[in-house]
């Protein structure tokens, strides 16, 4: 029993070893971005200096408002886009240029994202020496991420339509209920869950976008991750510690909203499948 | 099925998509291609086709390809984004085997929450989360400090990780650091999927049989977790091999990666049919383990 023991010590340690590795910078930022000194690694006292300077910070505050516009349009239409493209893929396993369709779904999953700005500029591009629209900026932008966060919102909304239980819509269907009226009142519900996360994941995924937006922005079109990178290819800066935190405390209070809802409902749904199975 | 879609319906709901991704991912990529095969001509690209007194001429310039095989540069980055890519995921898989297999092998109710331990990051910006280990790394960061008080860094320098002990950043290192920190949740989840969906049973039987531990790991649950580790690998190489940002911010002069030479051509030289040959040449480099992991989830598909 002594192996075991030693066994199970080791995987502790090496569990909390990889924790610690994922979470140390995460850790330092927001614990650096209360520092009183000017250089974000020494710690010179508590102070909020940072969160003023990121008050006054207008390429940063515009940056950030730009990328949240964004990154809610582009959930958005993801998730409807995806959820067209996961229906399609799902419901009809023999249309014209299925292959080819479920190939260019998955494909910008894997394209490494400078060849997909690369790709989508030179079109727009092209297209407005042709036709003088459109101009680059935010809608070029959203073009781009939609493009990749449609691909990782098929992906989740797919999985879970394959693991419906079909009877479930046939016996709507049988009892008289029109296609639209499964999908709305019988699909849709069931599926609101991969809906969300597919809509959080495009979201995070477009507020963190640097290249697409690098290739596709135009004068005026800044997004937070790139007033964060320029200023951090030059080396490092208190204020980028400061947003930083912004971010992670936004994004920690929306998953937290998120998996609470998730789990009150499916609180709610195993008390009604309890109910349920007592009328048996 | 649900049978009685209307055409007209039916047509809608793929027919939105599927226009949607010719016009915004395929004819564009057909364009880099076209481009790949012009010359510049002033601010603009020389046209493919030409038609003048009565004749059809298709040009297609070879020139950038050209210079892509003759032009060591090129070649040498080529070679340097698949050796750190390659590296990256080989430390990915070192690390992330173990844990994904202790993950799975703890108790059913701890799993959700490490599970979510692991997703957690990803919903935190990872610009942000690359950003930090600048500070990191410095001399007297919180991971820089240990290393050179250990006298780590001397080993590191001796490997030729980093060029000198002093130096921690803008080296090899750092740029597998930080890639290895990027990509590592990749892997991790596909190699926990399969490890935690894998019948217990058989170890128990091949232990039955006599086999020790060690044998039963390596005879039954690596062979079983195939499918994991070869989606891991496939998900970290891939994007590590056209990754810009990383290399951008913690690599240094000799981890040119060719991320960072099709943004130049593009961007400082404005050799758009460079650009776009070094974007076609890329995707082939890239093909073969794409393919590989489409057959290997498919197979995956298949089998569960």
């Amino acid at each position: 029993m002594r192996g075991e023991r030693n066994t199970r010590f080791f995987s502790r340690l090496w569990m909390a070893l990889v924790f610690g590795f994922l979470y140390l910078p995460i850790v330092s930022l927001v614990v650096y971005s209360f520092t009183d000194s000017s250089v974000p690694n020494v710690w010179g006292g508590f102070s909020l200096r940072w969160y003023q300077a990121l008050a006054m910070d207008s390429d940063l505050k515009e940056g950030l408002w730009l990328s949240l516009k964004i990154a809610t349009s582009t959930a958005t239409a993801a998730v409807i886009l995806g959820s067209l493209a996961a229906a399609s893929l799902h419901r009809f396993p023999h249309f014209f240029g299925r292959t080819l369709f479920s190939g260019m779904v998955s494909a910008p999953l894997v394209m490494p994202e400078v060849i997909v700005g690369l790709s989508l500029l030179l079109m727009l591009v092209s297209l407005q020496r042709l036709l003088g629209v459109p101009e680059r900026g935010m809608v070029t932008i959203w073009l781009g991420h939609l493009l990749v966060g449609m691909a990782y919102a098929t992906v989740v909304i797919q999985a879970r339509l394959r693991d419906l239980n079909p009877q479930l819509e046939e016996a709507a269907q049988d009892l008289g209920a029109k296609p639209w009226q499964v999908f709305f009142l019988v699909t849709i519900p069931m599926i609101a869950q991969a809906l969300l996360s597919a809509w959080l994941l495009t979201f995070t995924l477009s507020l963190d976008d640097v290249v697409l937006s690098a290739f596709l922005s135009g004068p005026g079109a800044t997004t937070m991750p790139l007033v964060i990178f320029s200023r951090a290819r030059l080396g490092l800066n208190p204020s980028v510690n400061a947003i930083a935190t912004v971010v992670v405390v936004i994004v920690a209070i929306g998953v937290s909203i998120a998996s609470y809802m998730l789990a009150q409902k499916e609180r709610r749904r195993s008390r009604e499948i309890a109910a349920a199975q007592r009328f048996k | 099925m649900t049978g009685t879609w209307k055409p007209g319906s039916r047509a809608a709901v793929i027919g939105v998509p599927f226009f949607w991704l010719t016009v915004f991912f395929l004819l564009p990529f057909m364009l880099v291609l076209r481009i790949s095969l012009a010359q510049m001509d002033g601010a603009l690209v020389t046209p493919l086709l030409t038609f003048s007194e009565e004749v059809l001429t298709v040009r297609i310039h070879l020139t950038s390809f050209v210079q892509l095989v003759t032009d060591d540069l090129y070649f040498a980055t080529y070679l340097v984004s698949v050796k750190y890519a390659l590296i990256t995921a080989v430390i990915c898989l070192a690390i992330g085997y173990p844990f994904a297999y202790f993950m799975s092998r703890s108790e059913h109710r701890w799993q959700p929450a490490l599970l979510m331990g692991v997703m957690l990051p990803f919903w935190t910006s990872f610009l942000i989360r690359v950003y930090a280990w600048k500070s990191l790394l410095e001399p007297n960061g919180w991971v820089g400090a240990p290393i050179h008080a250990s006298g780590i860094d001397e080993v590191l320098a001796f490997l030729g990780m980093i060029a000198s002990p002093e130096q921690l950043m803008y080296s090899p290192f750092s740029l597998v650091l930080g890639m290895v920190y990027t990509y590592l949740p990749f892997m991790v989840l596909p190699l926990y999927a399969t490890l935690s969906k894998m019948d217990l049973r058989l170890i128990e039987a091949a232990q039955d049989l006599g086999a020790t531990p060690w044998q039963a790991f390596w005879r039954i649950t690596v062979p079983l977790s195939k499918s994991g580790i070869v989606a891991g690998f496939m998900l970290v190489f891939i994007p590590c091999v056209g990754e810009y940002v990383i290399p951008e911010l913690l690599g240094g002069p000799e981890t040119l990666m060719i991320g960072r030479v099709l943004w130049d051509e593009f961007f400082s030289n404005n050799d758009w049919p460079m650009a776009s040959a070094v974007a076609v040449v890329m995707i082939l480099v890239i093909i073969v383990p794409i393919a590989i992991f489409g057959r290997n989830q498919d197979h995956a598909q298949e089998a569960s």
